[in-house]
């Protein structure tokens, strides 16, 4: 691996005051010491969390990120900008905190890995070796599942599931969208990144709608059997502030109703039933774990869509020296942001022991918490604590998803509320500061 | 490759010069468990927002809140659900990492 001059300098920019100069003249001694180096692709929750504490737990561990974006834009909390009560900036944060934070920062993109020879390329050119490689990429959407959504389609369908430039335009087409007009949005088959994401998206477009376009409606086209998540919360919701169940409801719920095709100019959505008519169409196509994550060769679940991982380290159960985190996991654990950013936190307390030659925890016990706004002011959540069962091992002693239990007690919230929506963006808030490490 | 050994020990010594309590011995599975409160109650305990903060708590106030949470004497939203899933001890080891937290 090389670094040009510029690299060193942007580093070297990184470490302030009397700390580096007592590195530069006080740590001769360590010279022999061969670097152990860690390299993390994607700064999502779950990568830049893991080099946080990586570096925070361990800082003789050398991390690299390998990132493309120039800043990072939260999803969670993004269908706000869908109803005008959020803005892009207010979901939008710099790198420059974790930057600092890590040895060497990449922007670029991963175009290769070598599992057996441990190193990795960029589209860049560059050739960087590890000990480690950690992967989190988060998704991987399969627009070739839906028949029509090509590139030329997806310039006027968004799916908006990743949020940035998509999340900016799908609220474009919703504020050009005239008073009467027919949002249509879809649902993926489970499962799939925030299970309660697209009932909450039907929330906050409907709770903008209901204020300036009273007259609209939202089709839901829902790919699974029924509402696969917070279910008697979103229909509370969708009841008491959008007429659901009644001739007037704004939003039309179909189960079972999962999107074959599209067709960006009679903007039509094809399902095995009929075809759908809408104004503005959001199509969230199926989705897998990200193309990184099958140049590791660790993408190999029985359907080659997840990654099977050892729940005490985040290593493939394949792949030696190569994590996986977050939404590319298979695992018993909801593809949120809270869960990324722990499976981070857990990658790198295992990571961390078995690099000062000590066993990672062998029965960790980890939490989900998830909060879903159902208007402008109301907010409810889903909680539980996972623990690890070390006995729920396969017979040839691999590690199943099923070995992480969630616990007694686990469930949702009884009932939307103010205080819940303070909870709400007090844990965006404080999610964001952990992942990135923003100031207080 | 000098550079890089150069880059290398710059930063094993301007962070290890930070983390102070490296020579002390660390209870690493309350490291972990109190990390993961993090996402809600904010790095190092210290939350932005409606969320209290966790850092400096006395050990005993906290492991009694835990326990009013279990048992459902005090009221809440989220926390009765996280309280159950934790045991006794775990609440003491939470306990005394977060008093130490400044």
């Amino acid at each position: 691996m090389a670094f040009d001059r510029r690299e060193f300098l942007k580093i070297s920019a990184g470490v302030t005051g009397a700390a580096s100069l007592g590195a530069l003249t006080g740590c001769a001694t360590t010279s022999t010491n061969k670097a152990y180096k860690v390299v993390i692709v994607g700064a999502g929750f779950g990568g830049a969390t893991c080099a946080r504490y990586l570096k925070m737990w361990e800082p003789k561990i050398e991390v690299t990120i390998i990132e493309p974006n120039a800043n990072f834009v939260s999803c969670p909390t993004s269908n706000g900008v869908l109803a005008g009560l959020t803005k892009m900036e207010d979901i939008t944060f710099t790198y420059d905190y974790l930057k600092k934070a890590v040895n060497h920062w990449v922007t670029d993109t991963v175009t290769g890995i070598d599992t057996a020879g441990r190193t990795v390329k960029t589209a860049g050119g560059a050739t960087i070796s590890y000990d480690r490689l950690i992967l989190a990429g988060g998704i991987e959407l399969m627009f070739d599942k839906v028949e029509g959504y090509n590139a030329e389609a997806q310039k006027t369908i968004m799916h908006a599931w990743k949020a940035g430039p998509q999340t900016a335009t799908l609220r474009k087409q919703l504020e050009a969208m005239q008073d009467g007009g027919t949002f249509v949005m879809s649902v993926p088959m489970a499962p799939y990144r925030c299970p309660p994401g697209p009932y909450e998206r039907a929330c906050q477009v409907a709770t903008y709608l209901k204020k300036a376009k009273p007259k609209s409606k939202i089709i839901i086209l829902d790919g699974n059997p029924d509402i696969a998540s917070k279910k008697g919360l979103f229909l509370a919701a969708w009841t008491k502030h959008y007429g659901y169940g009644t001739a007037n409801s704004m939003i039309e719920y179909r189960p079972n109703n999962m999107p074959r095709s599209v067709d960006p100019v009679k903007m039509m959505v094809g399902t095995e039933f009929d075809d759908v008519k809408g104004d503005v169409i959001n199509v969230v196509p199926p989705m897998r774990a990200a193309a990184i994550c099958q140049m590791a060769g660790v993408r190999n679940d029985s359907s080659n869509t997840w990654c099977p991982i050892d729940y005490r380290s985040f290593e493939s159960l394949t792949v030696k020296n190569v994590h996986v985190l977050g939404d590319s996991t298979l695992t018993n654990f909801p593809k949120s942001g809270s869960v990324a950013n722990n499976t981070g936190k857990m990658a790198a307390a295992a990571i961390v022991e078995m690099f000062n030659g000590r066993e990672p925890d062998s029965a960790p016990v980890v939490t989900n918490t998830c909060y879903s706004a159902s208007t402008e002011g109301t907010a409810f959540h889903v909680a539980t604590v996972f623990r690890y069962s070390p006995a729920k091992t396969a017979a040839d002693g691999k590690v199943t998803p099923a070995a992480m239990i969630a616990q007694k007690g686990g469930g949702v919230s009884k009932e939307e509320s103010e205080l819940e929506f303070a909870y709400m963006e007090s844990w965006a808030k404080n999610v964001w500061a952990d992942t990135l490490g923003l100031p207080g | 490759m000098k550079k890089t050994l150069a880059i290398s020990l710059m930063f094993a010594g301007a962070l290890g010069a930070l983390s102070a309590t490296s020579a002390q011995a660390i209870d690493t599975k309350a490291r972990f468990m109190a990390a993961n409160c993090a996402y809600c109650h904010g790095p190092d305990g210290k939350s932005r927002g409606a969320i209290p903060s966790l850092a400096g708590l006395e050990k005993g106030y906290f492991v009694d809140q835990m326990k009013a949470f279990r048992d459902g004497s005090r009221p809440a939203t989220v926390m009765q659900k996280h309280a159950m899933g934790y045991t006794d001890a775990e609440f003491e080891q939470l306990g005394a990492w977060f008093a130490a937290l400044k």
